[in-house]
């Protein structure tokens, strides 16, 4: 197609001007946190530089239980996830089995309605099952995953069953063939899923809200919420900083592997 | 093991660990949340009054409850056009080779991997009246502040600002796996034929990203009935209701007002709208492949 040098240009200036749009909150963000309160809208490219305000943040709440909460619910949920989703779906892929069908159009189920919007009678359960405000009452509704299963059986299908076959004459049985044959051929999936995950637990916000109430249990959305609060009066800066420091590690981690981030959601989306 | 029944025996061993939770986490809530919206609530340890409709007559006469309709309504319209044209004009751009492109993707990109509580922090201070970002800005420009947030004229599209900033990114990605699959034949044709790029766009890449099309508005249709996070900082469903959307009301009645009854006719409601959106665009994608 025809482009002619000057729309390039234009194009690429507009792009350029949007991303800056896009990256303006943030970089917001970054010069509050970085700068003393009083430079929070003054915009001096000679004020001084500080960590006060993280300093401030983080002894103001406990960030570092917060962290780790986070970190012990998202890793439960992932790994039993894996564990749960990967049989699951070699199941519908390898096998068939009576009831198969019916069986998977009702996981299908999840993928409208998920434990978000159930929450009213999941928290009864976790009441009954005495696990209200503790780690495994967040992961335990999300381990069983359509998403996952989906995911991971798509790609169980596409491995050639002359392989299985192979491994099969060989003696091995249905669990060591998983785990020697279709498992280390879908690293890509898991990686993709895995990050999927891990980035979707770590900024879930209403679940456990609503089934955490303590500090050593609530992952560190909560604890944001709580300290960002109007009510708790802490000035921006502060706040900024403590946003910031909530969301480093994923921050970082996604800079530093964009294009397996990029394309992992992308995976993940295009089923 | 008799052959015969192996496959039966290790299918069903296989899936067990897994049924049990979507039993217990996701089949049980929905039959048991219909169940429970036929009953009042039960007090002093009384068995819950079977009441039939009754829940649901309330319901139909809940003035906040159509409010919150309205708004997810008013909300995903208002946000949905915006969002969608915005991912794929960031995706035309960034699959194109431009200067700084990874930066100008990652730019694009990054809103979507952050929790919505901390964007909501972030943006609050945007907001907030007299020392906000906005506000200061505002009177930089000799105008005077306002109250963004605790306007009802203003409070929820503040909110929805804040969506499309988050989601644009996110459907960007669609778009660009989309274009990188497009068909290389009909894409040298268009640059034999000189066709102007804009044309090219309209009459042969726009209606190839249909089908992407389709499924990103479906998806950011299903989120407004899911992601409410902002309104826990920004604005609690107010001011005057305002901002009550239809999850954020159903986390009310059940864990502010603690109406067990009323909130599992409102988990009613919205499970029947999110199967219905995703029925539809089921429909919708089966029917398109016909002709494609």
């Amino acid at each position: 197609m025809h482009v002619s040098r000057f729309w390039q240009t234009i194009e690429t200036l507009a792009a350029w001007l949007l991303g800056i749009l896009w990256a303006a909150p943030l970089i917001f963000a970054f010069w509050a946190a970085f700068h003393p309160p009083a430079y929070a809208v003054h915009f001096d490219l000679t004020a001084p530089l500080t960590l006060a305000n993280f300093v401030e943040a983080w002894t103001t709440a406990p960030f570092a239980r917060y962290f780790i909460n986070t970190i012990l619910y998202t890793t439960m949920t992932t790994a039993l996830q894996f564990v749960l989703c990967t049989l699951a779906a070699y199941a519908f892929a390898c096998y068939d089995w009576k009831g198969k069908d019916i069986v998977f159009s009702l996981i299908l189920v999840q993928l409208m309605v998920m434990p978000d919007q159930l929450l009213v009678v999941n928290y009864q359960t976790m009441t009954t099952l005495g696990l209200v405000d503790s780690i495994p009452a967040i992961a335990l509704p999300y381990i069983a995953s359509a998403f996952g299963v989906f995911l991971l059986r798509q790609n169980f299908k596409q491995v050639p069953l002359a392989l299985a076959e192979a491994a099969r004459v060989e003696g091995a049985g249905p669990l060591k063939i998983l785990m020697k044959v279709y498992v280390p051929l879908s690293k890509s999936v898991y990686l993709a899923y895995g990050l999927v995950s891990i980035s979707w637990h770590w900024n879930n916000f209403l679940w456990p809200l609503v089934i955490t109430n303590s500090v050593s249990t609530r992952p560190i959305t909560v604890g944001l919420s709580i300290f960002g609060s109007p009510e708790n009066g802490v000035n921006f800066a502060i706040v900024s900083a403590g946003t910031l420091m909530s969301v480093a590690p994923l921050l970082i981690a996604f800079l530093l592997f964009q294009r397996q981030f990029v394309q992992s959601f992308m995976r993940a989306g295009i089923k | 093991m008799n052959p015969r029944y192996a496959r039966h025996v290790y299918g069903w061993l296989l899936f067990t660990p897994a049924a049990i939770f979507f039993i217990l986490f996701t089949h049980y809530p929905i039959v048991r949340s219909c169940y429970l919206s036929f009953f009042a609530n039960s007090r002093g340890g009384q068995p819950a009054p079977f009441v039939g409709l009754e829940n649901y007559a309330y319901l139909v006469n809940d003035p906040i409850f159509w409010q919150a309709l309205k708004n997810n309504l008013i909300y995903a319209f208002g946000t949905i056009p915006v969002t969608v044209s915005l991912a794929m004009l960031m995706a035309v751009w960034v699959n194109r080779q431009i200067a700084g492109r990874a930066l100008v993707r990652a730019a694009y990109f990054t809103p979507t991997i952050l929790p919505m509580i901390a964007i909501a922090n972030i943006w609050l201070f945007f907001y907030t009246p007299g020392v906000g970002l906005f506000d200061h800005l505002l009177k930089g420009m000799g105008y005077t502040g306002r109250n963004w947030l605790g306007n009802p004229n203003t409070a929820l599209p503040c909110l929805m600002v804040i969506a499309i900033w988050k989601d644009a990114g996110f459907f960007m990605i669609f778009y660009l796996a989309a274009l990188q699959g497009l068909p290389k034949d009909v894409i040298e044709a268009g640059k034999i034929e000189g066709a102007g790029r804009f044309y090219f766009f309209r009459r042969v890449t726009f209606p190839l990203l249909m089908p992407t099309t389709v499924f990103v508005v479906f998806n950011a249709l299903i989120n407004t009935f899911r992601v409410i996070d902002h309104i826990f900082i920004l604005t609690k469903g107010g001011p005057d209701n305002a901002t009550e959307l239809l999850l954020y009301y159903l986390f009310q009645t059940a864990f502010e007002f603690w109406d067990t009854a009323y909130a599992a006719v409102l988990t009613v409601v919205i499970m029947a709208i999110l199967m219905t959106l995703a029925l539809a665009q089921f429909k919708v994608l089966e029917r398109r492949t016909h002709y494609q």
